[in-house]
């Protein structure tokens, strides 16, 4: 029992991170229909930029925080100057960009940063909570806690303003937004921007747990591409049900099988449930028009 | 014919060995591309986990002669109807699949087979991989860069011309029609789930030859023949050269085989310089390389 609880909560944080993850894959695809596979490189970003601002004597929370604005900044200049230029082109050129543009931060963060693995120390230190037999990090519960702030903010920032409510328009409709007035170019920039920031205070928020490097990125993507598929695309509920999901058929896969086969079992549940459900837990099947 | 002809007048100009190794690997990956575009630019249908296939091309010629004796020209063939089979079973339910769903489930795909190929040391090495004994036809043993060049731009040319008249056939022509609508297609009476299987087929056996060549030409294989990165590579060459045109696959191969080569000057800005490439490259010719300057010249023309 001991044992189930442990995993269970290493799956939970570790599928809060890809449910953050998904969330950013949600939030674009919202806006512009892409799918955007530099998310992984925002992560690592995050993460990298807050160790070496912090090595260079810079306090840690405010480290932190110049990570996550010179992320987002990143996430805006990678819609001005690789997306808005291409705009037109078709989806799978869109989607060869976002790759490219991933390879290109990956290459870059290697010579800005180096090759080698980083940590940082976890907010709430290092003592291990005994809980019901299992051991669990307090920067677990950061983890989750963050990301359930996160998920709540985003949620009330949607539904209750202006701007949000600016985004749902263009998800839904994108030239009928545009005919009521909303500057639907502005609203894919500002789901760059959002995107990147959600990214990057993932990656500050899992550096602590599991190590970062400048290729830690391409992982992350995969798993959170995968999440937000798992749960349907365009759905911000399946990004989060589907980030917990695969970080929980992880852990338990890894702790009860083997750990060499985790990512496997995590795949292979992803292939039947899209084989029974073809639009992902919580998607919409499009009927297509001819 | 000018596809042909380059091939054989190419290596008039090549000064020394290097020059055959590349141009080698150009032609392998070609193929494994032509396979791929049949299936992205015909038939519509996204793959991002061909390397799988790669891989159990190339791991049949390494597994095979080690373990079982077999020779490894006979596994070329046994990798390429293992992956036929692999294709039509793993096929049939996903590519009912549509678009970025077909996109994850296809790359869970190729990710099994590259996490089965690195956790399965004994049969394959691990992650280190294995040796792959040298291919020999008739007690002659295949070596040296020059004989790989001219068998494998003699086998791509061979897949090109299947691949045209494939497309001009009346099931290429269905294809087409799949890509531009799947109901339009289906009213017409095409049966859309059994082109599409076959063509994924079709194509899962592109990459598997290309993959044996691969590993018998290099000597060696890791399981990264069949990573994520290798799918990337794989698409990222069909769209670069563009969709729906062979030629372009082509040039997409010959361009991310020869672009790394030539970008290893800039020692540590390679992948960064490489990554800004594909993003100029698809903002200004986004249809992909050869059928953008095909509309240009044709623009010209007018």
């Amino acid at each position: 029992m001991a044992e189930l609880l442990q995993f269970v909560f290493s799956g939970l944080t570790v599928g809060a991170i890809y449910a953050l993850v998904a969330l950013g894959f949600t939030l674009i695809y919202k806006a512009s229909d892409i799918i955007n596979f530099a998310q992984g490189e925002f992560v690592m970003l995050g993460g990298m930029t807050t160790v070496f601002v912090a090595d260079a004597g810079v306090p840690l929370p405010l480290a932190a925080l110049i990570a996550i604005i010179a992320t987002t900044a990143i996430g805006l200049a990678l819609h001005r100057f690789a997306i808005e230029p291409a705009r037109g082109a078709t989806s799978v050129a869109l989607i060869m960009i976002t790759i490219g543009a991933s390879i290109f931060l990956r290459g870059t963060a290697q010579i800005v940063f180096d090759r080698r693995f980083h940590s940082l120390p976890p907010l709430l230190g290092a003592d291990p909570i005994q809980f019901g037999g299992a051991t669990i990090l307090p920067q677990s519960l950061v983890v989750l806690a963050s990301a359930t702030v996160i998920v709540v903010v985003l949620w009330l920032f949607i539904e209750r303003t202006i701007l949000g409510k600016a985004v749902i328009a263009t998800a839904a409709n994108r030239l009928a937004a545009r005919l009521i007035g909303v500057d639907t170019r502005r609203i894919v920039a500002f789901s760059f921007g959002m995107s990147a920031a959600i990214g990057a205070i993932a990656g500050v928020l899992i550096t602590p747990i599991a190590l970062t490097s400048y290729d830690a990125g391409t992982l992350l993507a995969l798993k959170g591409f995968a999440a937000a598929m798992l749960g349907g695309i365009g759905s911000a509920l399946g990004a989060v049900v589907g980030g917990i999901l695969i970080g929980m058929s992880e852990a338990l896969a890894a702790g009860y099988l083997s750990s060499n086969y985790k990512d496997a079992v995590a795949f292979l549940i992803i292939l039947i449930v899209l084989v029974a459900i073809p639009q992902g837990l919580f998607g919409r099947a499009k009927i297509e028009r001819v | 014919m000018v596809v042909a002809a380059a091939f054989v007048t190419m290596p008039w100009f090549f000064p020394s060995a290097y020059y055959y190794r590349v141009g080698a690997l150009v032609f392998i990956f070609a193929l494994a591309v032509a396979g791929l575009n049949l299936l992205m630019g015909f038939a519509g249908q996204v793959s991002l986990g061909h390397a799988g296939f790669l891989g159990i091309g190339a791991y049949s010629v390494a597994i095979g002669p080690a373990h079982l004796g077999v020779p490894s020209w006979l596994c070329l063939f046994a990798g390429a109807v293992l992956s036929a089979a692999v294709a039509f079973f793993v096929g049939r339910p996903i590519l009912r699949l549509k678009g970025h769903y077909l996109a994850v489930a296809t790359l869970g795909f190729g990710l099994l087979v590259a996490i089965v190929l690195t956790n399965e040391a004994g049969l394959t090495g691990g992650p280190d991989g294995m040796t792959v004994p040298r291919l020999s036809l008739f007690g002659w043993s295949v070596r040296g860069s020059d004989v790989w060049y001219w068998i494998a731009g003699t086998t791509f040319v061979g897949g090109f011309v299947l691949a045209l008249n494939l497309m001009e056939s009346p099931s290429g022509r269905a294809l087409q029609a799949i890509h531009d609508s799947e109901i339009a297609a289906l009213v017409l009476g095409i049966d859309v789930a059994r082109k599409k299987l076959t063509i994924f087929i079709i194509s899962a056996v592109y990459a598997s030859v290309a993959g044996s060549y691969l590993a018998l030409f290099n000597g060696h294989v890791t399981p990264d023949v069949a990573g994520f990165l290798r799918s990337i590579e794989l698409v990222a060459m069909v769209v670069l050269g563009g969709m729906g045109s062979i030629l372009g696959s082509l040039v997409g191969a010959g361009l991310l085989v020869v672009l790394p080569q030539a970008l290893t000057i800039f020692h540590e800005y390679e992948q960064a310089l490489l990554g800004l490439i594909l993003i100029v490259f698809m903002i200004f010719l986004r249809r992909g390389i050869v059928p953008s300057i095909a509309a240009i010249i044709s623009g010209w023309r007018k």
